[in-house]
């Protein structure tokens, strides 16, 4: 294999991880602020690439691209003062079962809704064909993705870091109770932590539907790689999940590269084996007393 | 937030395991009391996972079968009641043909895709004395080395697919002396077609320039589309199945790549699913809802009407199955599958909705029938979501025998284990 194609393969990962990088976003700040491991992130992915198709007729893409992740993050909202809030106490095992349970009642809804057959979605006309970076020659709408983003992880990084907003969220990640006593309550935090989350998923399932089978399984197929993501990046730690989806991507592209592309899923699981055997809370997690 | 209930990230990571793995066992279903006055037909086949799509159209089709059946006065004035489970995997479909035999008592079995999960039902079956038609699994293996007597297969084999387009490639100048890429699906399905497309592609002049194993789960298409660009193909042969076919499709439309398509295997609603522009190449199947006879005019309508779309390939085989069983029970007034096993292996005609009648191959168990190549149509003449292709005449010719486009006894070796 060509320098050439080994350069393209590892961009390419990189770009992949992205994706990932969207969904695992959400599930590592649920999990760090309210201890809860949402196994429903996925279904909520798939709730926004079915938005899609509903809004579109209307709306067009462009109109699915704004409103289908606020409908799914208001969803979320409703989901978090119905059913999450009831959970932060309690041990986390239980809200496992309860998130298993809303991914399974999600994904028979949407057949339900739907049909089980996958339903057809194309690259609207004005994003379609190919970009030459070099002699690297790309899908168009896969660098419009990447600039999505890339604005969203930078946008979500701003606002924890640079916001009184975020400040209290990453106190409330390291010690709840310091951050009750001091007179905040973080029930609205958690909110709005759902929103963004859940929101950014649902975004990842309008910006993948173009491109990817539309079906109402499609959930399932993403939290995995997701879930290893967040193990590797480590808990409390937004570049460790930022590092880890790219990882991620990196290593299942080179694997294909190289010609082990049967191996590219177990690849990942290798990964997530030896970050554990070394750092056993994942490459940048923080001690989080709680978690311990 | 005060710590009320201990845990660790461990015990966090082995409960997520463990749920994760127990997804794959479904609710018991409920029992029932055993009357006589059904006749219980079991069909299983996966309802989720990448082949869950097709397996719903096997669903569709085997309730409007059974509706039929028991509308024209059931099998042997008795009705039919039909018993539905989703496979899952090779395990669990295991598990559940065996509780369907030996709690249920059915008559037969029905159905499945995998071809991994029609192998382990196939087992059970013979353990049982049961039949088992295969509707949906293409391997060439289960008809070879890992036949079974009681398993008989509606779906055609690899070899019949791979034979069926293998001779529109030729026809275009695909093949001889050209150059063809492969992708193949990473489980039993995929291995087999891979080794009876080389098989073919050698015996025609094909030069193999290459193939990668992709698994099951991957949704993402742009590191082989990337390999393939690289490598210049003449002919790329898809050898994958399900959802991986669809989003492959969209994506090679996405990276706007053009050389020339063609699958040894194919189901129609995964091209339903890439639609319009993005659907390209030259695909076989064994039956698709534009085939102008009288009876499949019939089962397109009656299809229609219950579920507002037309039925695809998958669903044929699960209809025709279960037509089949019926026919033989009502004929041999007996449902015991030895009876009905022997009325199948003597050569016994069955109408199939298409020109020609067909039958079992006794050596195999293979149904003898028509197939066809279909072709995308470019998108300007695209009328409507469901006829977005052209299809080839019956493939084989009116004046050749079925058999020509199975495997040979030599290349295929089956000795039904006694």
């Amino acid at each position: 294999m060509s320098a050439m194609l080994l350069t393209q393969q590892i961009l390419n990962g990189l770009l992949d991880g992205v994706y990932y990088l969207l969904i695992a976003l959400g599930l590592s700040l649920i999990f760090s602020l309210g201890g809860i491991v949402n196994l429903a992130h996925g279904a909520f992915y798939a709730i926004g690439a079915y938005l899609t198709l509903v809004i579109s007729p209307y709306l067009g893409f462009g109109g699915a691209f704004v409103v289908a992740p606020v409908v799914v993050a208001l969803l979320g909202v409703v989901i978090e003062r119905t059913l999450f809030r009831r959970f932060y106490r309690s041990d986390p095992i239980l809200s496992l079962l309860l998130t298993f349970g809303l991914a399974m009642v999600a994904e028979q809804a949407l057949r339900m809704i739907f049909g089980a057959p996958p339903l057809s979605y194309s690259i609207p006309p004005a994003l379609r064909g190919q970009v030459a970076i070099g002699s690297f020659i790309y899908s168009f709408y896969r660098v419009v993705l990447l600039g999505i983003a890339v604005a969203c992880v930078v946008g979500l990084w701003v606002l924890l870091q640079k916001t009184s907003f975020g400040r209290v969220v990453r106190a409330g990640v390291q010690n709840p109770d310091m951050v009750g006593a001091l007179g905040i309550s973080l029930q609205p935090y958690m909110s709005v932590v759902a929103a963004l989350g859940i929101g950014l998923a649902g975004l990842a399932g309008v910006l993948l539907a173009p491109i990817y089978s539309i079906h109402p399984a499609m959930g399932q197929e993403i939290i995995t790689p997701a879930f290893v993501v967040v193990v590797i990046g480590g808990l409390g730690s937004f570049w460790g999940v930022v590092i880890a989806a790219l990882l991620v991507g990196l290593v299942k592209g080179v694997m294909v590269g190289i010609g082990y592309s049967a191996a590219s899923t177990a690849a990942i699981y290798l990964l997530m084996l030896l970050v554990l055997l070394f750092r056993p809370r994942g490459l940048f997690g923080e001690r989080i007393m709680r978690f311990e | 937030m005060s710590n009320t209930n201990q845990f660790t990230r461990r015990s966090l990571l082995k409960t997520a395991g463990g749920l994760a793995l127990a997804s794959g066992l479904s609710a018991p279903s409920v029992l029932s009391a055993q009357t006589s006055d059904v006749i219980r037909i079991g069909h299983l086949t996966p309802r989720t996972g990448f082949l869950g799509p097709l397996g719903e159209y096997g669903v569709m089709a085997i309730d409007l079968a059974v509706e039929e059946i028991n509308a024209a006065g059931g099998l042997m004035g008795r009705k039919v009641e039909l018993l539905k489970e989703d496979s899952i995997n090779p395990q669990t479909a295991s598990t559940k043909a065996e509780r369907m035999i030996e709690r249920d008592k059915v008559a037969c079995i029905i159905g499945e895709i995998s071809s991994a999960s029609c192998l382990t039902i196939a087992q059970v079956a013979t353990r049982n004395k049961t039949l088992f038609i295969n509707t949906g699994g293409n391997s060439d293996a289960l008809r070879g080395k890992d036949c079974q007597r009681y398993m008989f297969h509606v779906e055609s084999q690899n070899s019949m697919y791979v034979k069926t387009v293998g001779r529109s490639f030729l026809r275009d100048g695909l093949v001889k002396g050209k150059k063809w890429y492969s992708l193949t699906a990473d489980y039993a399905f995929g291995h087999d077609l891979l080794s009876v497309s080389k098989r073919f592609m050698q015996a025609n002049g094909g030069n193999f320039a290459g193939d990668d194993l992709v698994p099951t789960d991957a949704t993402d298409f742009s590191a082989y589309l990337l390999k393939i660009r690289e490598a210049k193909p003449d002919l790329v042969v898809i050898n994958l199945a399900g959802n991986q076919i669809t989003n492959f499709l969209k994506q090679y439309a996405e990276f706007g790549l053009t050389f020339p398509v063609g699958g040894f295997g194919f189901d129609t609603a995964l091209a339903w699913a890439a639609g319009k522009g993005n659907f390209v190449g030259t695909w076989p199947v064994v039956w698709h809802h534009l085939l102008d006879t009288p009876g499949s005019k019939a089962f397109v309508a009656a299809f229609t009407k219950k579920y507002n779309k037309p039925p695809e390939n998958q669903a044929w085989g699960d209809y025709i199955a279960t037509k089949i069983v019926a026919q033989s029970i009502n004929e041999l007034k007996s449902a015991e599958s030895p009876k009905i096993i022997e009325h199948f292996e003597k050569g016994a005609k069955f109408d199939l909705l298409k020109t020609r009648p067909g039958y079992f191959r006794a050596s195999d168990h293979q149904l003898m029938h028509e197939m066809y190549a279909v072709t995308a149509l470019p998108a300007d003449k695209i009328k409507n979501q469901w006829d977005i292709f052209s299809s080839s005449p019956a493939v084989p010719g009116p004046d050749e025998p079925l058999e020509v486009i199975a495997s040979t006894a030599e290349e295929n070796v089956c000795k039904f284990p006694s």
